[in-house]
């Protein structure tokens, strides 16, 4: 059964990079009471444990989400900002952003006469204030918005922000909550500033110095029209990645979940990304090394605020990484 | 202030003998403890009362050239190390290798330039440096492949508590960090000059894996956009404006709790501070907070007008501004219960 309340409530919580205060909290409320331990590290991931004395497994989802960065405050009461991970300025125009504080904008831009030249720097958020005193008093350089839209839902899609990668931790919380029967040591890490070059996960990979590492992420597909050349797909079941700009997946990481998807008759599909990373890309690189993998959820029109995946596909990850964290 | 000897030291990035050597006597005559690592990097140590470990960075190497190339004529051929300014390079005055052979940067005069030459900057491949030989040589005699080569720029003081001089992008920070271990503060932290900042955070990777610290202060010298060109919203930082705290740059998110925290302390100690408002450029804040298992950074800077060119420009009120917040940081970081 898919728990839309809780993929809801991750969706709209507030967490750009940097800032994942509350989707921090808002996961330690979730799983507290299914850990044998948890604790925050120095750049805030959210670090999470079933103990044993087996394998030392670490699975990281990471928390934060793409947003924008208010880089000055003007007179008029406009601000001017920039983009927190990977955001371009042709797909920002029009779109509802939302502030830690709950206060809106709406992204506007210059008067242009080339729309190709669109850039960040002729963008602006009108916060639709006209007391220049309470925009000065409230917005500050520094602080961050992110997409404000609908969670929506139908018989098979979500549509919603943030799905990359709260559904990655939707599916970590709920592999979590039905921790297999296992004498792995196993951590489920919820990490910090992926968007902007996977820091989190480089840290915590050295602080759990894991044997096996798997990252559970949002993919590309190449369902859609005109879309990239791929053939991951939209109810296809788990992706197994095989490589990506960050990582070639361990082969023999890649042999262990296809096997465990066969013997758990698991619906999978092998993924190959040409462009991105994920969490293991750093991950696999620390220390003395780490043979790591991922488990990606296929998903359509990413960073944009109407991402979309399949609850099938979601729940065909959740059983791979439950099977994962056992074996 | 040590900048007039800092910055007239050659120190491009992979070769700081010079600098490195000038900020060991100056911390033998303060009598402060330090080493050197294994990339070079000088890591000084402040003792005292202690709660955390505080790293303190500056980095000691200044963008460059390095020579790739010798012609039959001997005029010298190069690369740059790290990011220059091209448009800045043609007709500087450099000095080449350990022993300083003075050279020119050339190119062919302007009456010889095509139309579409003209007018624009010369890429580095067009451009060579003259050091008034007439010979391959006489000029191997003087100069070999891979000697570094660094701007020639008196330091000078002008205008209206101005300073103007090369590499002050970061021989600010080096000697704000100088000034800071003399002080003999009653608390505790490492002072780091690092190396090879300018091609990439390098040394400041293996002295945060050396020390751990769980804060790192990163003393930076950072572009100025104040020109009449620039909008406002795109004014990076301005000079005279005080200590610019970055808040996100290219290699760094920063702790945007940390950040207030440091302003709040500037504004309690009547601190004149700005917000560094750009999201490109990166330092050794980058490298550090990514080391081992992290750490908190911040980056307290001084606006630099045509950073990475021969002349940069600051002001000496920003320096005066950075030293002592830098100073408050540490101290409250450190005070007891």
């Amino acid at each position: 059964m898919f728990n839309s309340e809780l993929m809801k409530k991750l969706s709209d919580c507030f967490g750009p990079s940097g800032r994942e205060k509350y989707i921090r909290e808002l996961i330690i409320d979730e799983i507290k009471d299914y850990v044998d331990e948890i604790s925050t590290d120095p750049l805030g991931n959210l670090i999470a444990r079933k103990k044993g004395s087996g394998k030392k497994i670490m699975f990281s989802a990471h928390m934060d989400q793409i947003g924008l960065i208010v880089t000055h405050v003007d007179e008029k009461g406009f601000l001017r900002f920039t983009n927190v991970g990977g955001l371009k300025a042709k797909n920002l125009l029009g779109l509802h952003m939302v502030f830690a504080n709950g206060l809106e904008g709406v992204i506007c831009q210059e008067e242009l006469k080339d729309k190709e030249k669109l850039t960040m720097g002729k963008l602006f958020l009108d916060v639709g204030v006209t007391d220049k005193e309470f925009v000065k008093q409230n917005f500050r350089v520094g602080d961050m918005c992110v997409f404000k839209s609908q969670y929506y839902e139908t018989e098979d899609c979500v549509i919603c922000k943030a799905a990359d990668d709260r559904v990655g931790c939707y599916i970590l919380i709920e592999a979590l909550k039905n921790h297999p029967n296992t004498d792995n040591d196993v951590y489920y890490v919820f990490s910090v500033q992926e968007e902007v070059g996977c820091r989190g996960a480089k840290t915590a990979g050295y602080s759990i110095n894991p044997d096996l590492a798997i990252a559970v992420d949002v993919t590309a597909t190449g369902d859609t029209p005109d879309e990239i050349i791929m053939e991951v797909k939209l109810d296809g079941g788990a992706a197994i990645k095989i490589k990506d700009n960050s990582l070639i997946v361990h082969p023999e990481v890649k042999d262990m979940l296809t096997y465990l998807s066969e013997k758990n008759n698991i619906k999978y599909q092998y993924e190959i990304l040409e462009f991105g990373g994920t969490d293991a890309g750093p991950i696999h690189l620390s220390r003395e090394g780490v043979p790591s993998g991922v488990i990606s959820i296929p998903t359509r029109n990413l960073h944009t605020s109407g991402e979309i995946f399949s609850k099938k596909d979601v729940e065909e990850c959740i059983k791979l990484v439950r099977a994962a964290a056992g074996h | 202030m040590f900048l007039k000897e800092l910055t007239e030291l050659s120190g491009v990035s992979g070769y700081e003998y010079e600098v490195r050597n000038y900020i060991k006597n100056k911390l033998k005559e303060i009598d402060c403890e330090y080493y050197i690592d294994k990339l070079g990097n000088v890591i000084a140590h402040n003792k005292g009362r202690k709660n955390k470990t505080i790293m303190v960075a500056a980095h000691m190497d200044e963008v460059g050239l390095i020579v790739r190339q010798i012609d039959s004529k001997g005029l010298i051929k190069f690369e740059a190390v790290g990011g220059i300014d091209q448009r800045v390079l043609n007709s500087k005055v450099v000095l080449v290798g350990d022993n300083k052979i003075p050279g020119v940067i050339g190119s062919k005069a302007v009456h010889l330039m095509s139309k579409e030459e003209r007018g624009k900057s010369l890429p580095i491949d067009k451009l060579y440096i003259d050091i008034g030989t007439d010979s391959k040589e006489e000029t191997e005699k003087l100069v070999s492949i891979g000697d570094y080569v660094s701007f020639k720029s008196d330091y000078v003081e002008f205008g209206d508590n101005m300073i103007k001089g090369k590499a002050l992008d970061d021989r600010v920070g080096c000697s704000i960090l100088l000034e800071l271990l003399s002080m003999k503060l009653d608390a505790d932290f490492y002072g780091v000059f690092t190396v090879m900042e300018e091609v990439g955070l390098r040394g400041a990777e293996t002295a945060a894996y050396q020390l751990e610290p769980d804060l790192g202060i990163v003393l930076e010298g950072t572009v100025s956009a104040d020109m009449p060109e620039v909008e406002d919203y795109y004014k990076t930082t301005i000079i005279g404006k005080g200590a610019a705290l970055s808040i996100m740059d290219n290699a760094t998110v920063y702790d945007i709790d940390v950040v207030r925290e440091v302003a709040k302390i500037a504004e309690d100690n009547n601190i004149q501070y700005q917000y560094r408002t750009s999201g490109a450029g990166g330092n050794d804040a980058g490298a550090i907070h990514k080391t081992k298992k992290g750490a908190k950074v911040v980056s307290i800077s001084i606006p630099c007008r045509y950073i990475h060119s021969s002349v940069s420009v600051a002001s000496k009120n920003d320096y005066e501004n950075v030293l002592r917040l830098t100073k408050e940081v540490i101290l409250e970081n450190q005070k007891g219960d």
